[in-house]
């Protein structure tokens, strides 16, 4: 007995094959999201629920991002000053700076002699003419030295060492440096990439769960039209094909809406922030969603989709057989 | 064509629906399955479209034994039967030409061949021009006519109906026979199973009696 379709599929070529392929699927693609289009509120309902599943990772995501520009800002904390022995004369101070600055663990290293200590003092201190009573200056020169971190490793430890193997040279009288609040301010960053990191992982979970019973449900309400299809001999894959899409249809909405909640949230919070930050005397902007991150959102959440409609379908498909009735 | 050799089946609450039975029906024949309802009939005919598995005895289709015809191939396998039912089993969301273009749809024929072979299917039942029509506003013997188009439309070589004029009157069930008998014509095997006695007699068609599992007796036209 000639199988009919195997021989119409050798008299078709390759090329025109792969077109039919495309076509199937895309039509199965346009006809999933017609279906899903026919019961909004349903509909509504699941993609409303899985974008706040991922927007709510996204935006701790977001928040640990811009702490850490904003930390960032403040790279000029993790300064050392190095003060040296009064009366260093100026040649020696200028040699050691050099010295400190060719050091691999040092980003610059900057002389601020004793008269140039006194301006600054005198600038922000308030105290002119209580300065001007002075006979000599009692700032020593002291050099600036801003440390070389390497980005995101959040290791302020090896700055205690940098300040030890100054403190040791010749000239130096004491280094200062004060680390403490911005290895707890690192360390917190840390944790709560970490917590990010669990909470998209569980949510992630609970979108597969979403999507995956959703579309049990979906496969319960077409059970007739999927024992005709098999009936007729259609396979598991073509009969799982518009679950798929369908999986996916509601990902990429859910990827969708979270996209939208989070820029709302964005615009919401970076004026009364951006205020804040004014009356601080800085400047501040919140950095809201590039390209990249709006990518991995849409097509994370597609993905999600396709993959809680994947094992959902394939588990629940196999089980509607025709006929195992009688 | 098809062939029976010393089949039975238990279904798992027991029933034991063919106790041995043993037919052979020719590449291009035509036969009726007779019996009282319980007799065997649709069981006999879900066993030839793999819906169920004999528990005892050898099926062979087209010369191959079926049971070696695992999950993944029962697909394949069908699509090479058309069937049709008693309840005609219509998608009643989908137009008619959806429905008929469905076995089409599965084999991935191209989609400009896919009108015209629908439209074929539907002109041989009678029924061109109710293609956006949905089955609902169909009679009862045109969505017959359509589950018989869906089940010819990709050309198997083999055609099974069980009680297809069971819920037609009389007129509407001598005009789907007819309709089988044409298939039939032009070189399809076509098994119907009925017990429509009064119906069966107007065919010249070879008769295969069962009664209560076994083979009760052959009648030849």
């Amino acid at each position: 007995m000639p199988d009919s379709s195997a021989r119409d599929a050798e008299a078709r070529g390759l090329g025109t094959l792969a077109a039919g392929w495309f076509e199937r699927h895309l039509q199965t693609l346009i006809a999933s999201l017609g279906r899903l289009a026919r019961a909004p509120f349903g509909t509504a309902l699941t993609i409303g629920v899985i974008g706040v599943a991922l927007a709510l990772p996204a935006c701790l995501e977001l928040l640990v991002t811009n702490a850490r520009t904003l930390s960032g800002g403040w790279q000029n904390a993790l300064d050392l000053t190095v003060y040296l022995k009064p009366r260093l004369p100026d040649h020696d101070a200028q040699q050691l700076t050099e010295t400190i600055a060719a050091r691999a663990d040092v980003a610059s290293a900057r002389l601020v002699t004793s008269a140039e200590g006194l301006a600054e003092f005198r600038r922000w201190s308030g105290l002119g003419a209580a300065l001007d009573a002075l006979k000599d200056n009692p700032l020593p020169a002291s050099i600036v030295v801003r440390p070389r971190v390497v980005e995101g490793s959040g290791d302020a430890t090896g700055l205690g060492g940098l300040g030890d193997a100054l403190r040791v040279l010749p000239g130096v009288d004491q280094v200062q440096l004060d680390t403490e609040w911005v290895r707890r301010f690192t360390a917190i960053l840390d944790a709560l990439r970490r917590a990010v990191m669990l909470l998209a992982l569980v949510l992630g979970v609970a979108v597969l769960l979403v999507v995956g019973n959703t579309i049990r449900l979906d496969i319960d309400t077409r059970r007739a039209e999927i024992e005709v299809t098999k009936l007729v001999g259609g396979s598991d894959g073509f009969v799982r094909r518009p679950f798929l899409y369908g999986g996916f249809w509601y990902g990429l909405g859910g990827g969708v809406v979270a996209w939208l909640l989070i820029e709302a949230l964005v615009r919401g919070l970076s004026g009364p922030l951006g205020r804040v930050a004014a009356a601080y005397g800085s400047h501040f902007e919140l950095s809201d969603l590039n390209a990249a991150r709006s990518f991995a959102l849409l097509g994370g959440g597609a993905l999600l989709g396709w993959i809680g409609a994947f094992v959902s379908a394939t588990r629940h498909l196999r089980a509607i057989e025709p006929g195992t009735d009688a | 064509m098809i062939t029976f050799n010393g089949v039975a089946k238990r279904y798992p609450s027991g029933r034991e629906a063919l106790t041995d039975l043993s037919f052979t029906v020719g590449a291009g024949e035509m036969v009726f399955l007779t019996g009282h309802s319980g007799a065997g009939k649709s069981t006999a005919l879900k066993l030839i479209a793999l819906i169920e598995r004999p528990t005892r005895g050898q099926i062979l289709v087209g010369g191959q034994g079926i049971a070696a015809i695992k999950r993944r191939g029962i697909p394949a396998y069908r699509r090479r039967i058309g069937m049709v039912f008693q309840d005609h089993k219509l998608l009643h969301d989908r137009p008619i030409w959806d429905n008929v273009a469905l076995p089409l749809v599965i084999s991935g024929t191209p989609r400009r061949e896919l009108d015209k072979r629908v439209r074929a299917a539907l002109d041989q039942v009678g029924l061109l021009g109710r293609e956006t029509s949905f089955p609902i506003e169909l009679s009862t013997g045109e969505q017959q006519r359509v589950g018989i188009a869906r089940a010819v439309v990709a050309k198997p070589p083999i055609l099974i109906a069980d009680e297809p004029t069971g819920n037609l009157d009389p007129d509407l069930a001598i005009e789907v026979m007819r309709l089988f008998k044409r298939f039939n014509d032009v070189g399809v095997t076509v098994v119907i199973a009925s017990h429509d006695l009064h119906l069966i007699e107007q065919f010249s068609v070879r008769r295969i009696a069962l009664a209560a599992g076994r083979l009760a007796g052959e009648a030849h036209a």
